[in-house]
């Protein structure tokens, strides 16, 4: 572990072990408003078309390691997760700083039983770890909930 | 069982995660099992009362829920009590669509709304007008008692559900719902629980009149979020007696509070189930407190952000009935119109206005000829589709449209305002800031 690099322990939600780029909402993470305008246009690379979360607003999502407090919005947020997942464009994770809400758990509890996409997601990882990550940097996530951020 | 589970199963529930009812069950019992256990669920309950669904929409692009839905067929696998869903996007006859957006509705938006449809009879949909969020209404008949256990998914349903019936579902996911309805089960967590139902916060009412309960609903949803709210200072206004009117009142602040913050339940004191019973009881130790006034509720409303294009833009159309209206509030709209007709001396509403209401609602209004003879006479429409789904459509996205609805503001680009004010607007068709 070096300065620039900080460790955060979440519980595993989906176990997974990756690297990826950090997409960061500050603000809960409104999964419909996000997704609907690229998966209505079924493109395999999307950005973010919530233009209430100036966070993530225009950002790929695709393949990022989401960083989040939680899912909020439509009751339609799983089944639109588990959609997005199956079309390949889903986020490879979703770090969540609380717990994880009920519409993200279905969404990646679907994706995973129906269709074998795997999101992998920890949640719990505190306030810090969402004030400390930013936009771009590498994480890494790990099988027992550890979280790497690498603050370059 | 093909994986290890935390949460106490009966011999039944072991027997059908070893696959004895087939892989289909299997997969739909392990879906609700593992979404439970994320959220601590030490057992599964009965599901004892029909399920409501939120997807009522036919996007073709929802190809996983497709295959999921026909996987139950193929199965053989039905709810074992009929279910309600949300909204019908589409009706032609009584909402205006020019002819490319009428191509855009049929062929590319909800392309697969008939063949969806289908598949939702074969599952166990209770019948062709079975299609509102307003499932709970008496005209409806999916009405839960107090107590029973709920899949339900439609964030407004299932707010009025736990808070004005009392009856005890989560803010379950499209799917996960059917998923419940099929296996017959939910995890027992969150808002199936006592604790989960007790208050983290007091909202004290300090007005001089009724809050409008849209924007009440929107002030508290924002503060408490997910959280259980404890309301003080309505039956002031309300009465302490759950009449339609009071009903009617909680259905749209709850909606509001649902959309504006994500609120599976409410107590309202002196007036909701619980809060008769319990009253202040319910409040958890360490609870804060949130007082609405007049200023804080004025601060809510000037807040919200005007999403249209070209922002002086004349309104041109106006949506009332999100969530679907009661048979009540139909009669309440069309006096309300009338009576401003008549003092701007005009015949007709001067903004196309559509008025929602669930399919056995609105035939109830049908069937007073006068009453119905008057709303379209004024140029009103009476439809049973959702606004929501009018306006994803990005054509009619683009339109200036109104709303008395905070649900429909927060997910849409229409542009809130409250009764009084829609009613001035649809009648003068000018909007003075």
């Amino acid at each position: 572990m070096t300065e620039k690099e900080k460790e955060f322990k979440g519980r595993v939600v989906m176990s997974g072990r990756l690297s990826g780029e950090a997409v960061v909402s500050r603000q809960g993470f409104n999964t419909l408003a996000s997704f609907r305008k690229d998966t209505m246009a079924g493109k395999k690379i999307m950005k973010c078309s919530d233009q209430n979360n100036t966070d993530v607003f225009g950002k790929v999502l695709t393949g990022r390691i989401l960083c989040l407090p939680k899912t909020i919005g439509s009751t339609t947020g799983g089944m639109i997760l588990q959609t997005v997942a199956s079309m390949g464009s889903a986020p490879a994770a979703m770090l969540f700083s609380g717990a994880i809400d009920s519409l993200a758990a279905a969404g990646i509890v679907l994706a995973d039983v129906w269709n074998g996409n795997r999101i992998v997601a920890v949640d719990n990882l505190g306030e810090e770890f969402l004030a400390c990550v930013e936009q771009g940097q590498k994480v890494d996530v790990f099988d027992d909930g550890r979280v790497i951020v690498h603050q370059s | 069982m093909r994986k290890e589970y935390s949460m106490h199963l009966t011999d039944e529930e072991k027997a059908i995660l070893e696959g004895k009812e087939g892989e289909t069950m299997r997969k739909a019992l392990e879906s609700v099992v593992l979404y439970g256990q994320i959220f601590g669920a030490q057992k599964l309950a009965s599901v004892e009362g029909g399920i409501h669904l939120v997807t009522s929409f036919g996007i073709p692009l929802l190809k996983p829920v497709f295959a999921l839905v026909d996987e139950l067929i193929d199965a053989g696998l039905k709810t074992p009590q009929p279910f309600t869903v949300d909204p019908r996007p589409m009706d032609f006859k009584n909402v205006p669509v020019n002819f490319l957006e009428k191509f855009i509705f049929k062929k590319i938006m909800y392309g697969k709304q008939e063949q969806y449809e289908k598949q939702l009879r074969k599952v166990g949909l209770r019948d062709d007008k079975s299609f509102t969020c307003t499932c709970y209404m008496e005209e409806v008949g999916n009405v839960p008692g107090k107590g029973q256990i709920l899949a339900w998914a439609e964030s407004s349903a299932v707010v009025y559900a736990n808070s004005v019936l009392g009856a005890r579902s989560n803010r379950n996911s499209g799917v996960l719902e059917l998923l419940c309805g099929i296996t017959g089960r939910a995890p027992v967590f969150g808002l199936l629980t006592e604790e989960g139902r007790r208050a983290d916060w007091l909202i004290e009412v300090k007005t001089k009149s009724l809050p409008e309960a849209q924007i009440l609903g929107s002030a508290i949803g924002m503060k408490v979020v997910e959280e259980v709210p404890f309301i003080s200072g309505l039956t002031d206004f309300l009465g302490n007696k759950l009449n339609q009117r009071a009903c009617d009142y909680l259905k749209d602040m709850g909606a509001a509070a649902a959309s504006n913050g994500a609120v599976g339940l409410y107590h309202v004191e002196g007036l909701t189930p619980e809060a008769v019973e319990k009253s202040r009881g319910l409040l958890k130790q360490g609870r804060r407190s949130y007082i609405i006034d007049a200023a804080e509720l004025k601060k809510v409303y000037d807040n919200y952000p005007l999403m249209w294009k070209h922002p002086s833009a004349k309104p041109k159309i106006c949506f009332i009935g999100c969530p679907h209206l009661s048979l009540r509030q139909i009669y309440e709209w069309l006096e309300r119109f009338e009576t401003e007709l008549k003092a701007a001396e005009k015949k007709k509403l001067a903004v196309t206005t559509i008025m929602t209401a669930a399919p056995a609602v609105a035939d109830a209004f049908v069937k007073d000829g006068k009453a119905y003879s008057g709303l379209t006479g004024i140029g009103a429409r009476l439809t049973s589709i959702c606004p929501l789904m009018y306006m994803n459509n990005p054509l009619c996205g683009r339109k200036a449209v109104i709303t008395n609805s905070n649900k429909l503001r927060t997910y849409t680009t229409a542009r809130y305002f409250t009764d009084a004010e829609i009613t001035k607007i649809a009648v003068g068709g000018e909007i003075h800031d």
